[in-house]
């Protein structure tokens, strides 16, 4: 408020607008919205139409490419997506700007080491010896 | 706007709970059969089960809503009767289609 009213609107908003970033986060969202959609109902059809939920039955479905790269697809969308929406929710109600900073940099991080944590293991179900 | 709230506690319960069982799981399957029947006691545990149940809730739910807002960003629904009515039918889709999923989990797993 230090300019006072002496600020010409113009003045005032300066600064605060558009920071001409945020359209593709958004659209970024809705892709992989629709992506998960797909994966989502993929997940729960495949689970229930397989004959049993052993370890060997799950390891058997996940080591064929047609379990394994719609699961990878849908690890590393899921992150992605859970990632952009964590983002909007700490944006909304972290209002001090190092806090939001550090708290989207610990969920940038976790997306990250989980997401590849996740894929290291479909990974080593896929190509790993017999279970 | 309850149920935008509800889009949104579902969307965080998924991405941390969701997230997290997700990878439990496969690093457990990938681990072999030992690995598998720890996870397993685990998720058919009461707690697990109220655990997993709550996160196909939270899953049906979030993806519900979730077509609700993609309809709504195309500048659709927004008649006030014709919103409630979509935001009703989200949360009862989302309980019948858990309890759905959950009847034919639970008759496969006894």
């Amino acid at each position: 408020m230090s300019l006072g009213d002496s600020s010409t609107p113009i003045g005032k908003v300066r600064g605060l607008g558009s920071a001409r970033e945020g359209g593709e986060h958004w659209l970024t969202e809705r892709v992989t919205s629709i992506a998960l959609l797909l994966l989502g109902t993929w997940l729960i059809a495949s689970v229930v139409l397989l004959p049993d939920l052993s370890q060997r039955t799950f390891t058997e479905w996940l080591r064929a490419p047609s379990g394994a790269v719609p699961m990878a697809l849908l690890v590393i969308i899921a992150f992605k997506h859970a990632l952009d929406g964590m983002k909007v929710v700490v944006d909304d109600y972290v209002h001090d700007e190092g806090n939001r900073f550090a708290t989207n940099l610990v969920l940038l991080f976790l997306a990250g080491a989980g997401g590849a944590l996740a894929l290291f293991a479909l990974a080593k179900i896929a190509f790993g010896g017999q279970a | 706007m309850a149920v935008s709230i509800l889009h949104r506690v579902t969307g965080a319960g998924l991405s941390i709970v969701g997230l997290a069982v997700l990878t439990w799981w496969l690093l457990a399957v990938a681990g072999g059969t030992e690995n598998y029947a720890q996870f397993l006691s685990a998720a058919t545990h009461p707690v697990g089960l109220v655990v997993l149940v709550g996160l196909t809730w939270a899953f049906f739910q979030h993806l519900l809503s979730g077509i609700r807002h993609l309809v709504m960003d195309t500048g659709a629904g927004f008649e006030l009767r014709t919103n409630k009515r979509f935001a009703v039918l989200t949360v009862v889709g989302a309980v019948l289609l858990t309890a759905v999923l959950w009847a034919y989990l639970l008759g496969v797993i006894a």
